[in-house]
């Protein structure tokens, strides 16, 4: 059920048959990968530091550091990236990391935004690809350059005006995804913490949908409430929390990319707890 | 290293096979009916103090000033925990907490700052390897303590762990105990030394008899101690309580508790009080009569419920190799010794098993993060042939049954997370409850001045000083005693006082306190300013060096002034006072206004509390 595949059951046919290009959305796992791989049907994108995919990556993957897309922070330039790396509008994407999910979501979730509407986080990290002993390659990949619309995709994009005026909209959320402590610290007024390490577990950069949407039950947040994620810098911690609520069933999720930093940096309004001194229970 | 994902058999694994099973204390609807509850809690269909109750009797606290969230409190029965379960509470914390957990007084194991709605996945987590929260909080018989020498321990008759896991479930979710007028706590000693038998409502240590040519087991057994803003020492029941009446006079106290006990004032409403101001002798009769009364009423299957046999860890555990000797648990070490001779000396006792060893795991009051639970746990199924660890009232871990030959293993493989500090076992290793870090009650932050202390005196080198080793500091965040300040050498409890015009967080300071069966209370003697508290232990224990007469102990020293028995230089607690006039003072505000701030508070000092929940 994790890969989503262009029909809902046809998640083996895509690895028996070539067929159109296969939709992919949320998460891929590695099986899908490695048939989409095999066929040569899917742009594979590592988003580690360029040093680490010299070492060695997922066959076929081309380097894209989350750094150069964050350098390169306007729809024009992202679908010229896009380009570059030999992505189509049709062409399935996966992308991953080696950092628990956050940078790769960061990466998928920009995609998106310009319009790319077939990409997926790894359901794992790199670390564990290689744990499982699964293949990786050294040799560094080109691609043939390809042809990109550009289609800015505004419903899930979120700046600091969209998020000021949200908070006074009923059906609008607030999610910081920041650690705990950090939460206590300060956040942005009315926000709920929805700490990003508790999107994933046992190794799966994002737990099962049904656990997912457990805690969300549980927290009482209507399935059809608008959510707006942000967290402490640049979007990559509340990207995988956005995708976290997007594999939850939650059609409407936003990611405000810019983050807590912005927000403080323009002297917005903040919530801060005090009363405790709960810093000193850190271990650390 | 591998994930379990890919290595799931360890090769090294050197424990006994099978495993322990796991102990299911938790259930699985327990977790549904929790998050149910919460839900109906947040629609207004439950009142507040309805709510409350349940809360706390499924272990979770209302945390400091901010009812959002909780402090979930699970329970490990005698300390005893496996790897599998340190692993669940590291995963835990780091999804639903702050990445660390807190080891507690009472050998339960803190997770702080969960958000309400989070309680029940954790608790839903723990079920699967067996732990619970239920009766961790409320007015219950919250977690059954067991000395963690208990079984391993020279000076023992027998291992009292059994008895403890048999009346811990006995007693979990049983009818009678689920509203008691106030919280009731049950200790186990493994002998008279070890063990906080003397401040539990019952306090067990394990005795022998002879009866008719044959050796019976039995206990002696306290009734009426513990520790809060007045603290009692429990009386001796009777010499000898046969293992047979273990369960009757519990039962007969815990309903002479309940029928007695104070409902009303909930600032006297332990059982210490009920003894205290009914008389011991009275209070004595009755229970020995209820008792009577409890074996004659009491159903064959429900007596059956208390099953010592079904407790007993039947493994055959393998000898260890014999080796020559371990110079370092006994020879002189300085603080210029190799680290791993300085932790050998401070942090590793021989067991009564030959070869064996039990090795102490310094914490800083109480904290782990998860990635060092993880290490820990592969530790424990590494170098334990026992293959579980034990918490300890210390705020430590101790993980029993390592072979000496493999000890410099052991130590390096905890060296590489920072768990190898020395000094568990020493005056370093000071306590100290979580105060304002999370306590609606604290007035200071006694929890990270227990660990300033610790960093000093590790950094000092006083671990390795034999004569300090048998003192203990112990500090309380307000007069409730959670750090058990009244039984430590030199314990504080945290209070706010007006000093040179200036609202100021202060500690009482207490002398003389000790636990085991000989336990007495500290008596208090003066207040000193939380950012003085440091030196001026530290200036007791100058005092001491210049004074001591030869073979005397810190603790030894400190007790007798106490007693009004110390030397011509300090004789007695108004000595030792005026003694320490000097180093309590502090500069004028203007001069150095940190002086009069808490610690980790960068802002004036004013003492916040909120309702305590002890007694919801
Ligand atoms: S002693 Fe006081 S401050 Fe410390 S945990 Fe207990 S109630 Fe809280």
């Amino acid at each position: 059920m994790r890969s989503l595949t262009a029909g809902p059951p046809k998640k083996k046919a895509a690895k028996t048959s070539p067929g159109p290009a296969v939709q992919l959305s949320i998460v891929c796992d590695a099986d899908t990968l490695r048939s989409l791989v095999r066929k040569k049907a899917v742009r594979v994108v590592d988003v580690r530091k360029a040093d680490d995919y010299k070492q060695d990556h997922i066959p076929t993957a081309v380097s894209l550091p989350l750094a150069r897309v964050l350098e390169n922070d306007t729809p024009e330039k992202i679908v010229g990236i896009l380009e570059e790396l030999g992505v189509s509008d049709k062409t399935p994407v996966v992308v991953y990391d080696d950092t628990f999910g956050a940078l790769a979501a960061r990466v998928a979730w920009t995609f998106q935004y310009v319009g790319h509407t077939s990409a997926a986080l790894l359901e794992m990290t790199f670390k564990q690809w290689k744990e499982l002993r699964l293949e990786t390659e050294k040799q560094a990949r080109i691609f043939p350059r390809a042809k990109h619309s550009l289609n800015v995709n505004k419903n899930i994009y979120a700046d600091a005006p969209y998020v000021e005026a949200a908070k006074s909209q009923p059906g609008k959320l607030l999610v910081d995804s920041r650690e705990r402590l950090n939460f206590l610290t300060e956040h942005i007024p009315g926000a709920k913490n929805i700490p990003y390490t508790m999107v994933g577990s046992n190794g799966r950069i994002l737990r099962k949908a049904e656990e997912l949407k457990r805690f969300i039950e549980n927290r009482g947040i209507a399935s059809n409430a608008e959510v707006i994620t942000y967290c402490g810098s640049v979007g990559t911690l509340s990207g995988l929390t956005y995708y976290a609520l997007r594999l939850a069933g939650f059609q409407n999720v936003r990611l405000y990319s810019k983050s807590f930093k912005e927000w403080k940096a323009l002297g917005k309004p903040k919530e801060e707890f005090k009363d405790a001194t709960y810093w000193d229970l850190s271990a650390e | 290293m591998k994930k379990s994902r890919v290595a799931t058999v360890n090769p090294r694994q050197k424990g006994v096979s099978p495993p322990k099973p796991n102990p299911k204390w938790g259930r699985e609807e327990e977790t549904e009916v929790f998050a149910k509850k919460v839900k109906l809690f947040r629609q207004g269909k439950i009142s507040e103090d309805d709510f409350r109750r349940f809360r706390l009797q499924h272990g979770a606290y209302g945390s400091r000033l901010h009812m959002d969230y909780s402090m979930v409190r699970i329970k490990v029965p005698g300390g005893e925990i496996t790897p599998d379960q340190i692993e669940k509470i590291a995963s835990l914390s780091e999804a639903f907490s702050i990445g660390s957990a807190h080891v507690s007084t009472r050998q339960n194991i803190q997770l702080h700052w969960v958000q309400l709605e989070d309680v029940s996945e954790i608790m839903r987590g723990l079920v699967e390897t067996g732990l619970t929260t239920r009766e961790a909080c409320g007015n219950t018989i919250r977690n059954v303590m067991c000395s963690h020498f208990a079984g391993v321990c020279p000076n023992e008759e027998f291992d009292a762990t059994p008895y403890s896991m048999a009346i811990a479930r006995f007693f979990l979710r049983n009818p009678m105990c689920q509203n008691l007028p106030r919280k009731f706590k049950i200790n186990f000693a493994c002998c008279d030394q070890h063990g906080l038998v003397r401040v539990a409502d019952i306090g067990l240590v394990p005795a022998t008899k002879e009866e008719n040519g044959a050796k019976v087991r039995g206990f002696k057994i306290y009734l009426g101690g513990g520790l809060g803003a007045a603290s009692f020492i429990g009386h001796l029941l009777e010499d000898f309580t046969p293992e047979g009446r273990v369960l009757a006079t519990c039962m007969a106290t815990v309903r002479l508790f309940d029928r007695h006990g104070n409902r009303e004032n909930m600032a006297r409403n332990r059982m210490r009080y009920l003894v205290h101001e009914m008389g011991w002798e009275k209070f004595q009769k009755m229970a020995l009569k209820e008792r009577s009364i409890v074996e004659m009423t009491t159903s064959y299957s429900t007596a059956q419920l208390f099953d010592v046999k079904s407790q007993e860890d039947t493994r055959q555990l393998p000898k260890a190799p014999r080796m020559a000797k371990l110079p370092m648990l006994n020879e002189q070490v300085t603080k210029d010794s190799p680290a791993n001779e300085r932790w050998l000396h401070t942090n590793v006792v021989p067991q009564k098993q030959e070869g064996y060893f039990t090795v102490f795991i310094t914490l800083g009051a109480g904290d782990i993060t998860a990635s060092q639970l993880r290490v820990l746990a592969s530790a424990i199924r590494d170098y334990s042939a026992e293959g579980v660890a034990r918490n300890t009232p210390q705020q430590n871990f101790a993980v029993r049954y390592v072979r000496g030959t493999e000890l410099r293993d052991f130590y390096e493989k905890l060296a590489s997370v920072g768990l190898a500090n020395p000094g568990a076992l020493t005056i370093a290793s000071a306590v100290g409850c979580s105060g304002t870090t999370s306590c609606n009650l604290a007035i200071t932050n006694s929890h990270r001045l227990a660990k300033e202390v610790q960093r000093k005196f590790l950094e000092l080198g006083l671990d390795t000083d034999d004569s300090l080793r048998d003192a203990t500091i112990k500090i309380s965040g307000c007069p409730n005693s959670c750090g058990q300040h009244e039984i430590a050498t030199i314990g504080f409890f945290g209070g706010a006082t007006r000093v040179n015009n200036s609202m100021t967080p202060t500690y009482t300071m207490l002398f003389g306190g000790s636990a085991g069966e000989q336990g007495e209370l500290a008596k208090a003697a003066m207040r000193v300013p939380a950012k003085r508290v440091i030196d001026t232990i530290l200036k007791v224990i100058e005092l001491y060096r210049q004074q001591r007469s030869a073979s005397e102990t810190l603790h030894h020293w400190v007790v007798n002034i106490t007693k009004g028995r110390g030397t011509a230089g300090i004789k007695d607690l108004e000595g030792l006072k005026a003694a320490l006039a000097e180093v309590i003072q502090l500069p004028a505000p203007e001069q150095d206004p940190d002086a009069y701030m808490d610690y980790g508070s960068d802002s004036r000092f004013s003492a916040k509390t909120a309702r305590g929940e002890c007694a919801a």
